[in-house]
C-alpha cells in the first residue's frame, strides 16, 4: 500500500544550524504517529517542514507524490495544519472561521457557495460547535477554540492532518475530549494524523506509533511499548522515571526522589 | 442545523445605500447661492426623465445645481469610497488597525510630486488632468514601489512589519525633500499649503471623470477581495497553509489599494481621517469580517465625505473650511462616541 505520507531523508537548517536531520518517515493511511521528545528536539521544526511552513531539504510524499514543486492551494488540499498558538483573528464568528478552510477549493475571487457552507454546517455538528456558530471566536475558551481550529482543518478536507502540540494549551478533561475526537475523526474518514506532544502517557495512550526525536534526528520510532522505556526517557530526556504498564497502556511517572540529570544527548 | 448566510446582509447594502442618496440629495439642496431648494428637486428630477417637468430655476441657477453642486458630490462620492476601502484594505493586509492609506509613504510621495508641480508651475491640480494631478498620482505610486523595494532588502519574505517601518522611512525621505523644496521656493507655499488640507473645490465634471475609471475598477476588485481579507486575518503562516499565495496576495491587494490612493490624492489632496475611522466604524456597527468591512466601507466613506464637504462649504462664513479639518475635527469626536457605546458589547 502506499503510504499517505513518506518522509526522506528531510532536513532543516536555518542559518546555519542544523534543527533537524535525515529524517525518514511513513505514514499509512489512517494511522496516528504522535512526534515525542525533549525541548529543541525538533518536534514543531519536523512538523512545520511537512507542513511546508518551513523549507526543508529531503524529500516529502504523499501518496506517491511529491510536494517539492506544489503551490500553497495544492498542498492545502492534502495537508492541513493546527498550530500551537493559532493567532485568533477579532470579531469573526465561529462558523466564518470554520469557513476559511474552504480557501483552497475556491477560486481567489470566488464566494464560497451552498456546498461549501454545507460541509461546515456537517463539520460544526461533528465537533459540537452548533451552539457557539454565531460566538466570536476571540470570545471562545481554549477548549473550544481549538476545536475551532480542528473544526477549520477539517473543512479543508485533507487526507492529513498536523497538530502542533494540540493539547498543550488545555486541562486535563479537555485534553482527552480532543484526543477522543481525533481518534473518532481518524476512524470515521481515513484521515491520517501526525501529532507533536509533550505528554507521553497522553501520546502513547491515542498514537499507533512515537517517533522520539533528539537532538533533531530520529531516536526511536515504535509502538509506545517500544519507546517509551525507562531507558530510552534517561538517554533522551536525562529525566528519572518509572514507566509502568496498565490496562494496555503506558504510563509515564516521574520519580519523585531523583532530579533531572543531563541527557547523554542534548540540544547543542 | 439552518445553512448559515455569510457576509453582507442585502438589507445593510440597501440601507447604506438609500443612506448614501439621501445625504447627497440633501447636500445638493445647500449652498451659497440662494436656490429654492424644492426647484432643484423638481429639477433634479427633471433630469433623470428629460422634458418633462420644468422647475423654473434660471439658466444661472441650473447651471449652479449641474456644473458645480452635482459635480463636486460625485467627487465626493468617489474619494470618500476610494479612501475608506484603501484603508479597509491595508488595515487587513497589514493586520495592523492603525493602518490607513497613506501608510506606504502615499502622502509623502503624492506631497513631494505635487510640491514639483506647484514650483514649477506645471498647472493648480483643478479640472481634468493637469501637472499637479499627474505629478501628484506618480509621486504616491513612486513611494509605495519604493518601501516595497526596500521592504524586500534583506529579507527573505515580506514581512508586514518589515514594510510598515519601510514606509516610515519613505515618508520621511519624502517629507525632508518636500520640506526642502518648499523652502527654497516660499511664494509657493500657500497654494501647496491648500492643496495639502484637500479639498472637493471643482468648477466642472473634470476631476470625477478623471478620477472615475480607476476608482470604480479599484473599488470593484476590492470588494471581490473580502475573503481573501479574512484569510490574511489569521497571520501569514495559517494563510499559507490554507492555501493562500500571501506573498503574491499581498502585492496585489497593495497595488490595488495604493492605485486607489493615488486616485484619490490626485483630484482631492490629501484627505486625512477618513481611511481610519469608516472602517473602524463599520467594524463596530457591522462585525469584523472583510466581506462586510469592505462593501460597507464603500458606502459610508461615500456618505461620510459629502457631509464632511457639506460642512467644509458651509460652517465657515468668509471661506470655506479646508475639508481635510472637517473630517478630523467631526470624524475623532465622532469616532470615540462610536468606540464608548459600543465597547459594552
Amino acid at each position: 500500500m502506499t503510504p499517505a505520507l513518506s518522509l526522506r531523508g528531510v532536513g532543516v537548517s536555518i542559518k546555519g544550524a542544523r534543527l533537524l536531520e535525515d529524517v525518514d518517515l511513513d505514514l499509512q493511511p489512517g494511522e496516528w504517529v504522535s512526534i515525542v521528545g525533549p525541548n529543541g528536539a525538533g518536534k514543531s521544526t519536523l512538523l512545520r517542514s511537512i507542513a511546508g511552513v518551513l523549507a526543508s531539504t529531503g524529500s516529502i510524499e504523499i501518496a506517491g507524490q511529491s510536494t517539492a514543486g506544489l503551490n500553497a492551494r495544492a498542498r492545502a488540499k492534502l495537508i492541513s495544519w493546527v498550530p500551537q498558538s493559532p493567532i485568533v483573528p477579532p470579531g469573526i464568528a465561529v462558523f466564518d472561521y470554520v469557513l476559511l478552510g474552504r480557501t483552497p477549493h475556491l477560486h481567489p475571487l470566488a464566494r464560497e457557495g451552498r456546498e461549501d457552507r454545507a460541509i461546515v454546517s456537517d463539520v460544526l455538528e461533528e465537533l459540537d460547535l452548533v451552539h457557539i456558530a454565531e460566538r466570536m471566536v476571540d470570545t471562545l475558551s481554549g477548549g473550544e477554540l481549538q476545536r475551532a481550529v480542528i473544526g477549520r482543518a477539517l473543512a479543508q478536507q485533507a487526507p492529513i492532518i498536523l497538530l502542533d502540540e494540540p493539547t498543550s494549551a488545555l486541562d486535563l478533561g479537555h485534553q482527552q475530549e480532543v484526543l477522543a475526537l481525533l481518534e473518532r475523526l481518524r476512524q470515521s474518514g481515513e484521515r491520517s494524523i501526525i501529532t507533536t506532544m509533550h505528554d507521553l502517557t497522553l501520546a502513547g495512550a491515542f498514537a499507533d506509533r512515537l517517533v522520539m526525536l533528539a537532538c533533531g534526528e530520529v531516536a526511536v520510532v515504535g509502538p509506545a511499548v517500544d519507546v517509551l522505556t525507562e531507558e530510552h526517557l534517561l538517554t533522551y530526556y536525562g529525566a528519572r522515571v518509572r514507566v509502568s504498564h496498565a490496562h494496555g497502556h503506558v504510563m509515564v511517572t516521574p520519580r519523585i526522589d531523583a532530579g533531572r540529570r543531563p541527557a547523554e544527548k542534548e540540544p547543542t | 442545523m439552518n445553512v448559515r448566510p455569510v457576509g453582507c446582509r442585502p438589507s445593510w447594502l440597501i440601507g447604506g445605500a438609500l443612506f448614501v442618496l439621501a445625504c447627497s440629495a440633501v447636500v445638493l439642496l445647500i449652498g451659497q447661492a440662494d436656490i429654492p431648494r424644492g426647484a432643484v428637486l423638481v429639477e433634479a428630477l427633471d433630469r433623470l426623465t428629460p422634458g418633462t417637468i420644468e422647475s423654473g430655476l434660471s439658466p444661472v441657477q441650473k447651471s449652479i445645481v449641474w456644473s458645480l453642486r452635482m459635480p463636486r458630490i460625485a467627487l465626493g462620492l468617489l474619494v470618500g469610497a476610494a479612501l475608506a476601502t484603501a484603508g479597509a484594505t491595508f488595515q487587513g493586509v497589514f493586520r495592523n488597525p492603525l493602518a490607513d492609506p497613506y501608510l506606504l509613504g502615499v502622502a509623502a510621495g503624492g506631497g513631494f510630486g505635487a510640491t514639483i508641480a506647484f514650483v514649477n508651475d506645471w498647472g493648480d491640480g483643478r479640472g481634468f488632468f493637469d501637472g499637479v494631478q499627474l505629478a501628484a498620482f506618480v509621486g504616491a505610486l513612486a513611494s509605495v514601489a519604493l518601501t516595497w523595494v526596500m521592504g524586500f532588502v534583506g529579507t527573505r519574505r515580506s514581512g508586514a512589519t518589515t514594510l510598515i517601518l519601510a514606509g516610515v522611512a519613505v515618508a520621511s525621505f519624502f517629507t525632508a525633500l518636500q520640506t526642502y523644496l518648499q523652502q527654497r521656493n516660499t511664494e509657493d507655499i500657500r497654494q501647496i499649503y491648500v492643496w495639502f488640507l484637500g479639498g472637493l473645490t471643482t468648477e466642472g465634471w473634470g476631476e470625477a471623470l478623471l478620477a472615475l475609471p480607476l476608482t470604480v475598477l479599484c473599488i470593484g476588485a476590492l470588494a471581490l477581495s473580502g475573503r481573501t481579507l479574512d484569510v490574511l486575518t489569521v497571520g501569514d503562516d495559517e494563510a499559507r497553509m490554507l492555501g493562500l499565495s500571501v506573498g503574491w496576495t499581498r502585492l496585489i491587494l497593495v497595488v490595488i489599494a495604493s492605485l486607489l490612493t493615488a486616485t484619490a490624492v490626485a483630484v482631492s489632496g490629501l484627505i486625512s481621517f477618513v481611511g481610519l475611522i469608516v472602517p473602524h466604524t463599520v467594524r463596530l456597527l457591522f462585525g469584523s469580517s472583510y466581506r462586510v468591512v469592505v462593501p460597507m466601507s464603500i458606502i459610508f466613506g461615500a456618505g461620510f465625505l459629502v457631509l464632511c464637504d457639506l460642512a467644509a462649504r458651509t460652517i465657515g462664513t468668509a471661506s470655506e473650511i479646508p475639508i481635510g479639518v472637517v473630517t478630523a475635527f467631526f470624524g475623532a469626536p465622532f469616532f470615540v462616541m462610536i468606540l464608548r457605546t459600543t465597547a459594552s458589547r
